[in-house]
């Protein structure tokens, strides 16, 4: 059967794509659209790195189909920086050594901005909870822990 | 593969019921995705029922609450009056997964991928949820413990569908509570799954009782025997022994990757116990 | 250690926390790892894996896959020449490429669940998946062993029938799963154990693990008509895969450029060769660029994880503490090819203490899963682990504090080790204070709160390193490495670099070098790449002063004597002071032309002197009687950096290392069923440590300086993993009063326990 035509936004800019069905958003943001920064570690769901917002909603995007996202808005790690800015989140992970190998640091950077836009002052409990579908095998977790804490309370300041 | 994306009842039964071959109904994906991946299905038709507007909502109904069945746990904890009336059955819809997992996951698909550890179904057994099905005959009712058959194994016809829950009225002095067992703290598959439903009365004594095992058998357990071991008591200790071992009695678990049967049978009874005293100090705030 | 460093130049960035050169990459989605490059015309490779654990090939039919449109090229062994037996070091394990290109595609047998088996290149994943389900193969299904007990047993199922055990004498006359037996020995055990007054022994059993990297391996090849080989993937180390590659392939290593691509955790794991030869081959056949990426199911069956292993540990101690003689048996799984870390297990068993009397001996046997690789401290999170639960055993019956035992016996400069060497400034009982004299030392604990100490050794390695500075025409630094980095190393060398020529830390730019654009380097493992790496850009620093003094002589007419380098200046001494301007780096590079052309220097070392470090890990936790359920509540660690040339980075190998250990003592292994099949290929139920399974781990860094070294670096990567297991079953008993010798310590396990102690009410 033919593809399918899907038109969608994706960090605010319009794209359209063609998919077969069994592509997942993943495949279609890497593979179709060139946005590697979403990783694949799992193809399952278990690991987060996929992590993008669907809607306003952190999702994995290996569990999405890209035919399921015509006419919604996607953003994922491309988008999160706001011209030369970085996000605080993404300046505060620098500065707190939050990463070693950085394959997870997308999946965590875009759940930890889902968090903290809903939750503008979590504990380290919920912080922890709410990340545990992101695996970091490097770190340990601590620094990315503090460092989204660090950041909750820089952006509260304003 | 053919996807499609009705929005209505009627046409989502339509492509089912049609369908030459595997057809599956898509809600979050959370398990369809992964299995095709796996290739442990290789459908012909994947029939999207998400914009289906009664699969989407959650309602106020004769008292109780109708929930879609493809609406998401993230949306069902954002829901504080379903959340009060129900919190056993949103919390047990909030461990299904991670963070990510639970922006898409929901409990149609729980409940229809047939699995004996979907954690929201010992809750909406313990609740005495009914399921609305879709089919080409219409629609009609069916307790969730009557839904799943076995691993893999659901009690739907041909063309029909999960379309909602309905969740009964609540009377005064009645709550819930969930508790699953797991090695890590989150992301894994349920050992063994406890709901507890439950109401007391102005002097404390538990007046009527519901209780749901999951991972314990070839499918989720509504657990009669448990239930009685607690009505009339105020669930003191002997009560809270009497439910554990009834808990115990109930289960007819396999040895697998996740947990041996001596320790599945264990914690049946060690979760059951401290469901029903969450459900119980819920229940005497409510 | 300011003062032992070259030509006076100050510490500015080395031991501050930079911002890594790298970062805005790695945050943004820009940094590239294995699976984001594509090439135009690219094919995608998928691999055919055997579904048995162990079986004969009797024959392989791909015509009906070559026949497939879209199929553009099939590879099975016939595309791999036959390569003696022959072992190569491999970092701090041994390899043989006879074995190499069998693990890369079976030969005679499939020898594991997942064991390559044929591979296709085509012009979609949906084709190249149809591909492989029309490849028939049929296998001759033989009996398999996974445990390595049982693969020792006389009559268990051959693995290979030339394997007859080396070390034993005599020679054996039969073929065998145990492929060699080692040793080491000082003094004489059994006089030693007479002299003790209490001997405690034990037998110990841990589960494989895997390293767990998040990122699969992937490789993308493109083969030109005339034999030119491009190849990107994730690894630690490119030149090694080249080497490899080349190898197997029959290819000059000249003709072979290998780039490394971000890399996503290696850990060890990435320091084998097993898609990349695949995709080459395949690029070969089909004149296309080839792609490759493994699944995370294939990197669990086809990858390695380390051995499991069982463990038995005697130890002699007197009345008042002091180990007198020590024995250790331990039995390492290699997986479906020789070569365990079991030698460094032997060699790390009792490094900690100084004993007179010890005798450590080793097997090597293979078995019917996936041939492990390196792993964070190959070998020594095993035996140490089984070592310091004999010593938490001993400081009860004694008496005596955990930490003040392992301080009356540890190893300190000048302490012969076992293994042979004499130590030079070491700091285990630095690492013993510090972890004494923490708040967490001596915290209040509740009912079923259990406290764990143990200590950790690694040797550390150096070896061959190459590293080049070059000064651009604006004075800014380019410096290119040829390590893999992998949690920080450019910030690292970039730090050293600044300082050295003092410039601004933001003017060097650092970069790993392709195979083709810098010299030789080992692979990024056995803690290395820091400490290996730093010498290099010192040496490299020190060839660029000295050609900016010769030209500043030459431009001032001055003699060597007059002019020193120092602030990132070259300086006019004494009278010439008064007649020229100091001139800096920048000032150079703007003359570079005039002078003498491009300025630059390159360090080509084989880097010794690595110190090994100690570390002592800290840890509370608490079990749940009725369940079996362990929360870790509180971790410290303290280790022996030499000198953190990056604070935080250190910190993190410290606090990585402690979760990996974490989840190994708890509820990491692979499963296996009857069937030989392993049952947990997934992060679903391979369950490593969430976020929210473990709390924050503070991290204390110790600096004994290793002399050896220009700055006092030790290598700090893989001793994080080895005191975790030990820490952890320690407090355990702590916790609960038993002594837990299996991992991992899983629910199940320890409700069973409990129960059969009738502690539990469960």
């Amino acid at each position: 059967m033919a593809k399918h035509h899907i038109e969608a936004t994706v960090n605010g800019d319009a794209v359209e794509f063609l998919c077969e069905t069994e592509e997942t958003l993943l495949d279609v943001l890497r593979d179709t659209l060139h946005l590697t920064g979403s990783k694949e570690g799992c193809a399952s769901g278990d690991c987060g790195a996929c992590s993008v917002m669907l809607n306003e909603r952190l999702v994995c995007s290996c569990l999405v189909l890209g035919c399921e996202v015509g006419g919604q808005k996607i953003e994922t790690i491309e988008g999160m920086a706001t011209g030369e800015t970085l996000h605080p989140l993404q300046q505060q992970f620098l500065k707190s050594a939050a990463l070693q190998c950085g394959i997870c640091t997308p999946g965590f950077l875009v759940a930890s901005k889902a968090l903290l836009e809903r939750m503008p002052n979590p504990t380290e409990t919920e912080v922890r909870y709410w990340l545990a579908g992101n695996l970091c095998r490097c770190t340990g977790y601590d620094k990315i822990v503090s460092a989204v804490m660090d950041t909750a309370a820089t952006m509260r300041k304003g | 593969m053919r996807y499609e994306a009705p929005g209505s009842l009627e046409g989502a039964v339509a492509l089912l019921a049609g369908a030459a071959g595997d057809a599956r109904v898509l809600a979050g994906g959370t398990d369809l995705l992964v299995q095709m991946r796996a290739d442990v299905v290789d459908p012909e038709l994947i029939v999207d029922i998400k914009k289906i507007p009664e699969t989407r909502a959650v309602t106020e109904e004769k008292g109780g609450w109708r929930i879609g069945a493809a609406v998401t746990g993230a949306e069902l904890k954002e829901h504080a009056r379903l959340k009060k009336a129900w919190p056993g059955v949103v919390e047990a819809a909030n461990l299904i997964g991670s963070t990510q997992v639970q922006g898409r996951a929901t409990l149609g698909g729980n409940l229809c991928n047939g699995s004996p550890a979907a954690d929201s179904v010992p809750a909406l057994i313990a609740a005495g949820a009914v399921a609305t099905l879709a089919g080409p005959q219409g629609t009609r009712d069916l307790p969730v413990e009557d839904v799943m058959l076995g691993p893999r194994k659901l009690a739907l016809r041909k063309g029909e569908f999960v379309v909602s829950f309905l969740l009964p009225p609540r009377l005064k002095g009645s709550s819930d509570a969930y508790l699953r067992f797991i090695p890590r703290t989150e992301m894994d598959i349920a050992v063994v799954g406890a709901g507890v439903s439950l109401t007391v009365d102005g002097a404390g004594t538990i007046t009527a009782a519901r209780v749901g095992l999951g991972a314990v058998a070839a499918r989720v357990l509504l657990v009669a025997e448990a239930a009685q071991a607690i009505i009339g008591s105020r669930l003191d200790e002997a009560a809270q022994e009497r439910l554990s071992a009834a808990a115990r009695a109930a289960c007819r678990p396999i040895d697998d990757k996740r947990g041996t049967t001596e320790f599945r049978i264990d914690v049946a009874g060690v979760l059951t116990r401290r469901a029903a005293l969450i459900a119980l100090d819920r229940a005497r705030t409510s | 250690m300011a003062e032992t460093m070259t030509n006076g130049n100050s510490q500015t960035y080395v031991g501050t926390r930079t911002i890594r050169p790298d970062g805005a990459d790695k945050v943004t989605g820009r940094a590239r790892f294995g699976a984001d490059f594509n090439l135009p015309g690219q094919l995608i490779g998928r691999v055919l894996r055997s579904p048995h654990p162990h079986a004969r090939i009797v024959s392989i039919d791909t015509s009906k896959a070559e026949a497939l449109p879209g199929v553009k090229a099939v590879i099975t062994r016939a595309d791999f020449a036959d390569q003696s037996s022959e072992f190569i070091p491999a970092g701090e394990m041994m390899m043989n490429y006879k074995d190499v290109v069998r693990n890369v595609m079976a030969r005679e047998k499939a020898l594991y669940e997942g064991h390559a088996v044929a591979a296709v290149a085509a012009t979609s994943v949906a084709i190249a998946r149809r591909a492989l389900k029309l490849i028939e193969v049929k296998y001759e299904v033989l009996p398999h062993v996974i445990d390595v007990v049982e693969a020792m047993q006389p009559g268990a199922p051959l693995l290979h029938d030339d394997l007859f055990t080396v070390g034993v004498e005599p020679k054996p006359e039969k073929p065998s799963n145990i492929a060699k037996r080692v040793e080491i020995k000082q003094g004489d055990v059994e006089a030693g154990f007479k002299k003790a007054d209490l001997v405690i022994e034990r037998e110990f059993k841990t589960a494989p693990v895997h390293q767990g990297y998040i990122e699969p391996h992937a490789a993308l090849a493109s083969v030109s008509e005339d034999g030119s080989t491009e190849l990107w993937c994730t690894t630690q180390g490119h030149f090694i895969v080249r080497a490899h590659c080349a190898r197997l392939l029959g290819l000059d290593i000249g003709k072979v450029r290998v780039t490394a691509s971000e890399i996503g955790g290696g850990f060890g794991g990435k320091t084998v060769v097993y898609l990349e030869p695949l995709a080459i081959a395949l690029s070969k056949k089909a004149k296309r660029p080839v792609k490759m990426v493994m699944s995370r199911e294939e990197v669990f069956k086809a990858s390695g994880p380390t051995s499991g292993a069982t463990v038995r540990v005697k130890l002699g101690v007197t009345k008042d503490g002091k180990f007198v003689a020590a024995f250790a048996e331990l039995k390492y799984q290699a997986g479906a090819f020789q070569g365990s870390p079991v030698q460094p297990g032997v060699m790390c068993a009792f490094a900690p203490y100084d004993i007179e009397h010890v005798h450590v001996i080793g097997y090597d046997v293979v078995s019917n899963r996936p041939k492990v690789a390196a792993y964070r401290a190959p070998g020594a999170p095993i035996s140490e682990y089984a070592v310091e639960s004999v010593v938490d055993e001993i400081a009860k019956k004694l008496d005596i504090d955990p930490i003040d035992l392992r301080m009356q016996n540890a190893a300190r400069e000048g302490t012969k080790a076992a293994y042979g060497p004499k130590f030079g400034p070491v700091g285990l009982e630095e690492t013993l204070n510090a972890i004494k004299k923490t708040e967490h030392w001596n915290a209040p604990l509740r009912k079923w709160q259990g406290r764990g100490v143990a200590s950790g050794f690694w040797f550390n390695i150096g070896g061959e390193t190459c590293a080049s500075l070059t000064v651009n025409e604006d004075g800014t630094i380019s410096l290119m490495a040829g390590t893999p980095d992998i949690g920080g190393l450019r910030a690292s060398l970039a730090a050293v670099a600044a300082d050295e020529l003092g410039v601004p830390y933001d003017k060097v730019r650092p970069i790993i070098g392709d195979t083709g654009s810098v010299g030789f380097n080992f692979l990024t493992g056995g803690s290395r790449s820091a400490f290996s790496g730093s010498m290099a850009i010192v040496e490299a620093a020190k060839q660029i002063k000295a050609e900016l003094c010769a030209r500043a002589c030459k431009l001032w007419e001055a003699t060597p004597d007059q002019v020193e380098f120092s602030g990132g200046s070259v300086k006019p001494l004494g009278t010439l002071a008064e007649k020229v301007k100091p001139m800096s780096v920048a000032d150079f590079a703007k003359v570079a032309g005039k002078t003498g052309g491009p300025i630059g220097g390159v360090g080509r070392i084989n880097a010794q002197g690595a110190g090994p470090s100690f570390g002592t890990h800290l840890v509370d936790l608490e079990v749940d009687p009725e369940t079996g359920r362990v929360t870790v509540l509180r971790y410290t660690v303290a280790q022996d950096a030499g000198r953190a040339l990056h604070p935080a980075y250190v910190e993190g190998q410290f606090q990585g290392g402690a979760v990996q250990g974490i989840g190994w003592a708890l509820n990491e292994e692979y499963i296996y069923g009857d069937d030989g099949k392993l049952q947990n290929a997934g992060f679903l139920d391979y369950r490593m440590p969430v976020a929210s399974d473990v709390p924050m781990i503070d991290a204390i860094l110790v600096e004994v300086a290793n002399p050896k070294h220009p700055y006092g670096v030790r290598g700090v990567g893989e001793t994080p993993i080895v005191p975790p297991l030990g820490a952890i079953a320690n407090a355990m008993e702590g916790a609960t009063g038993i002594r837990f010798t299996e991992l991992p310590m899983s629910p199940p396990k320890v409700l069973k326990a409990l129960k059969e102690k009738g502690l539990s009410r469960a």
